[in-house]
């Protein structure tokens, strides 16, 4: 059974911080096709579209029938450990850092034998689920897990290199004063957080209800955060940085207004300079020293989490502007995720439905509440997943993205 | 003449006999702008890029950029800032004739009510009884309204936001004509966000001091400070706006021109 | 009846080893030169009437056999490059005496060696092949320790073996290794020692693995013929096989293609298990001996471990085997790994073997196997060998 990982002890201010290392990247196009699954959580293996064979590791044509139309499809992800080892020694320098490190030969019931981590709670011979999970690297990995879940199944030292729980980590909300930041700001204390600093970007604004929450639980400390201010920024960061081992970016400056049809470019740019310039500089201020803590012990940092919109993928016309910096917020972030990867700091990336606030008034059903956002949020790091589509609206509307994105712009502009 | 006129002035100021006094707020990011309701236009605040500083991007300079609003920090309101002085002549901060750019002040102590009553306003008969200890107000005099609120310290107790909205000082509806009217006054100047109270939005016409100072091409100013280092009178205001073209108002330094006692 | 031809009229001669260093300065163009060099000084063949060769080797790169050539000042009329592992030496000679059988050439030079840096090995590694990069690697980097442990411990469970079996093969092997001036490991191994040395990958510990090092092994494949006039001891080839990606639909490997060729190769040799006088398998790991034994028709599948505990495996033991003390003993050169067997057989079939000869030696099976591409070795290739007439 796994031992419930215990929270960090302080750590001595002049010990040394050990440098982050990550494990073997280099992979063959065709098998980041399990990176597109890993992303979001989904279990895919290579089939082929004519015979039906399923094929591991992936191919450039189909090893049963040559065929080159081979799919991605989710399949049965069970199977049979039928050979365990336990690495003592390695030749590489991140997993040298992690042994002794359990891997197996797992006989899929769909077909192919995998090499796979082995979770500790996996009997010898026994049955095992398998599921694609990211490294550190960032790239996918299979890791054969017990068939029931174990308890603190989660916390065992081979899954804890795949996921970015917040439970024991201290948590940056950059704006807690939204109904979405607030939400984000239970759900992180309700997963066990140790600190979540919350950032208030109108510390001149009254408001009591904001007060009562703030002083509702220790673990919360607010912190004045204007994320277009850069010195405001590079205060906090200057403040808090080295304790910051998930930010979580919920600024968000979202506005009706087009792009001819608005009178000038004074919304928009309000909506970059939040959306856009303020990832940016937050990422300027807080990067570098998340990146240097990425391996801090067993609760380093670990992620960077940007509440984008469904609307990063498609803009919605009668939001033109907002829905520009959306994408480019998305654009940002993605660079982001290639400055991150060499410190194994996850970059993930939110893609909700219309949120359940005061801007959405007008918008009609289904909207998310803000706690079900907060709530997937949560199960994403707890699942270590990098991209995140939330509620019906998100997903149906990258379904028919990949249908039609014609007709996507053209039914958005109706 | 004139020269001997600016040499004599050079050497009491030289001599501190005249004393200049900074009315000006230092431009900071977090020094707050007006708070309007979210879904209309907004101010900029002050906000500062560094461009290099001895450094890569510019090895032996330092320099920044900044960006503001007209109406951001301790500002000047020309009378096209309210649509009451958008057919007023010279009613922009590139067009006022810069001889309006120094000007006589009164200040009017209100410190104590301020202190008492965050929502105290200037009356007819307030101004009266100050001209009844202080002199009558000149005419072509900025009317500048020491409340001490430059003293609160943070945008919390600056802005003075109550879930009705800011709570501040400033004149009533009625001494506002009055004082142009009766006094013919330059402008009026406040050291709070506006030159209107902040509950001004409820009087009769809405922002008064706006309305009526703009509307009979006079001027404002605010954001004011140290005003608790000027007489009641004698003051002199020097108040330059940049020169922006068709401004509405500008970000400028306040300088105050005050006799030794 | 076998449709193959024999081979008739074509020997293998002049085993040359360039002995083994842990560590290597110098590139493998330097080990396939030396190899090379010694196969004309010890047959006084001149350099040019070589005119055909055969490589392999894992750190030649970039270059190929080819630039090989032109580094080496070579001009042959064939030319082959083998990327087998551990089964380049049987393959090898299966070519090279097919093309002198055939008059594509004369005398055929199969050398295979490989330096060893300090970080070779990790580099061969980690890019060993695509597969290996998608699927092995990023699981621990464990290089073969990690996927011969699987398949060891798959094969221990499913057929009970146990460590000890595995450390009596390795005992024996060192025995053999102890008269062998080239092996690396020449100081003595116990069983207990074997039993306590410490683990690398459960349950493959530090004897069940070889030691990577630079090296290289050569042959000469000429006509009997030539090789009489030269008065150069041949060894004649009864029968060769060799299969790639045998039983792909096995879930875990537990056997190899030998078991797909098996009886083609005794039939065409025209011999049986009976009659070899001593066995040289391709041992990285001890597991694999015991694959061997089985698929090339010694004991049935599953029966190795008792035929393991029924046997002696010195050179003067009831099974003469790994006579040279094998890899696990001598070291693992990279591809001259998958040469030891064949040159050492040669050496048993020539008499050159000194203190590591077989009494009356004269057939010997030497099998080869290599490349664990992703979860299993994929090539194996075996030659029933025999002491020639000359």
């Amino acid at each position: 059974m796994t031992d419930a990982t215990p929270k960090p002890k302080r750590k001595s201010p002049v010990a040394r911080t050990r440098l982050p290392t990550l494990p073997p990247a280099s992979r063959s196009r065709a098998a980041l096709g399990l990176a597109r699954a890993a992303a979001e959580g989904r279990f895919e293996m290579q089939a082929c579209a004519d015979c039906g064979a399923v094929q591991y590791p992936p191919r450039e044509v189909c090893g049963s029938c040559l065929s080159e139309r081979l799919d991605w499809r989710e399949v049965a992800n069970g199977g049979a450990l039928i050979a365990t080892t336990t690495l003592r020694h390695s030749n590489d320098a991140y997993f040298r850092e992690r042994l002794p490190w359990r891997v197996g030969t797992v006989k899929m019931d769909a077909g192919p034998s995998v090499v796979a981590h082995v979770h500790e709670d996996c009997h010898e011979a026994g049955r095992v689920r398998l599921a694609l999970k990211l490294d550190r690297s960032g790239q996918a990995v299979l890791h054969a897990l017990p068939a029931e879940d174990t308890p603190n199944m989660n916390d065992s030292p081979q899954l804890r290199e795949t996921h970015c729980d917040p439970k024991h980590r201290r948590v940056l909300v950059t704006d807690g004063r939204s109904t979405l930041g607030r939400a984000m700001v239970k759900a992180l204390l309700d997963a066990g957080a140790s600190t979540v600093f919350v950032g208030d970007p109108a510390t001149w604004k009254a408001d009591a209800g904001f007060d009562a929450f703030v002083a509702s639980d220790p673990r919360i400390e607010p912190v004045a955060l204007d994320v277009t201010d850069t010195d405001s920024v590079d205060r906090l960061a200057a403040s808090i940085g080295a304790k910051v081992e998930i930010l979580i970016n919920t600024a968000d400056h979202l506005r009706d207004g087009g792009v001819m049809n608005a009178r000038d470019v004074g919304l928009a740019r309000d909506a970059f300079d939040v959306n856009v310039l303020g990832l940016m500089r937050l990422a300027q201020a807080f990067g570098p020293t998340m990146c240097f803590r990425a391996a801090d012990g067993t609760h380093g940092a670990v992620a960077w989490v940007n509440l984008l919109s469904i609307h990063a993928l498609a803009a919605l016309p009668a939001r033109g502007a907002w829905s520009a910096s959306k994408a480019a917020a998305l654009s940002a972030a993605l660079t982001l995720r290639a400055e991150f990867a060499g410190a194994g700091i996850r970059v993930v990336n939110v893609f909700p439905g219309p949120i359940d606030d005061e801007w959405e008034q007008l918008t009609p059903p289904p909207k998310l509440a803000p706690s079900a956002v907060a709530a997937s949020v949560v199960r994403g790091l707890r699942d270590g997943v990098e991209d995140l589509y939330v509620g019906d609206v998100a997903e149906e509307l990258r379904a028919r993205l990949r249908d039609n994105h014609k007709a996507v712009e053209r039914e958005l502009g109706g | 003449m004139s020269t001997a006129i600016l040499a004599q002035f050079m050497a009491e100021l030289l001599s501190g006999r005249i004393r200049l006094v900074d009315l000006t707020q230092t431009l900071t990011p977090e020094f707050p702008t007006i708070v309007l309701p979210p879904e209309l236009g907004q101010a900029w605040p002050f906000r500062i890029e560094e461009i290099s500083r001895y450094d890569e991007r510019g090895p032996a300079w330092y320099w920044n950029n900044f960006s503001c609003s007209e109406h951001t920090g301790t500002h000047f309101d020309a009378p096209v800032h309210w649509v009451t002085g958008k057919d007023q002549p010279n009613n922009a901060v590139d067009s006022i004739p810069v001889e309006n750019f120094i000007a006589a002040a009164c200040v009017i102590d209100v410190s104590a009510e301020a202190a008492k009553d965050p929502d105290f306003l200037l009356t007819i008969d307030f101004v009266q009884a100050w001209e009844a200890q202080h002199g009558r107000i000149p005419e072509r005099s900025w009317v500048l309204l020491r409340t001490d609120w430059s003293k609160r310290s943070g945008a919390k107790e600056y802005l003075n936001m109550a879930e009705d909205g800011a709570h501040s000082p400033g004149p009533d509806a009625e001494v506002v004509p009055w004082l142009i009217r009766e006094r013919n006054v330059h402008g009026f100047g406040t050291e709070s966000i506006g030159t209107d109270a902040g509950q001004a939005h409820h009087l009769n016409p809405p922002y008064p001091c706006h309305y009526f100072m703009h509307g009979n091409n006079r001027y404002g100013l605010q954001c004011l400070t140290n005003l608790d280092q000027l007489p009641p009178q004698g003051a002199l205001i020097l108040a330059a706006p940049l020169k922006i073209r068709n401004g509405s108002g500008s970000p400028l330094r306040v300088l105050a021109l005050t006799p030794r006692t | 009846m076998s449709r193959r031809l024999a081979y008739d009229g074509v020997v293998a001669a002049v085993p040359v080893t360039v002995p083994y260093a842990r560590y290597s300065t110098h590139a493998a163009h330097w080990w396939l030169g030396r190899a090379l060099a010694a196969l004309i000084r010890e047959s006084g063949i001149a350099k040019a009437d070589i005119d055909g060769v055969c490589v392999s080797s894992f750190t030649l790169g970039p270059d190929t056999a080819v630039g090989l050539m032109q580094h080496l000042g070579m001009s042959p009329r064939w030319l082959d490059h083998i990327p087998m592992g551990g089964a380049s030496g049987v393959v090898a000679l299966r070519r090279a005496a097919r093309a002198v059988q055939a008059g594509d050439a004369e005398v055929i030079a199969c050398i295979a060696g490989d330096t060893n840096h300090v970080d070779s090995f990790r580099h061969t590694v980690s890019q060993f092949s695509r597969f290996a990069q998608d699927a092995v690697y990023p699981y621990g980097a464990g290089g073969p320790n990690a996927s011969f442990a699987l398949l060891t411990d798959h094969y221990m469970r499913q057929y009970g073996a146990t460590r000890e079996d595995f450390g009596k093969l390795c005992v024996a092997q060192r025995d053999n290794a102890l008269r062998n001036p080239h092996a690396l490991m020449r100081k003595p191994l116990t069983l207990a020692q074997y039993l306590d040395a410490r683990p690398i990958t459960d349950p493959i510990h530090l004897f069940d693995c070889v030691m990577p090092c630079a090296g290289a092994e050569g042959f000469l494949v000429m006509t009997e013929e030539r090789a009489r006039a030269l008065k150069l001891p041949g060894v004649r080839i009864r029968s060769t096989i060799e299969r790639h990606n045998a039983y792909p639909d096995d879930p875990i490997q537990f056997r190899g293609g030998w078991a797909m060729d098996r009886d083609a190769l005794y039939e065409h040799a025209g011999v049986s298990p009976a009659d070899v006088d001593f066995v040289e398998t391709y041992d990285d790991y001890p597991v694999i001996n015991l694959l061997q034994f089985e698929d090339l028709g010694f004991c049935a599948k599953g029966e190795a471990p008792a035929f393991v505990r029924e046997h002696g495996f010195t050179i003067d033991g009831s099974f003469p085997f790994n006579t040279s003390g094998g890899q696990l003993s001598v070291g693992q050169a990279g591809a001259a790994g998958g040469y030891l067997g064949l040159v050492q057989a040669l050496r048993q079939l020539t008499n050159a073997a000194g203190d590591m000869q077989v009494a009356d030696a004269r057939i010997g099976l030497v099998s080869g196997f290599g490349m664990i591409n992703y979860d299993r070795g994929l090539c194996s290739g075996a030659a029933l060998l025999e002491r020639g007439t000359a």
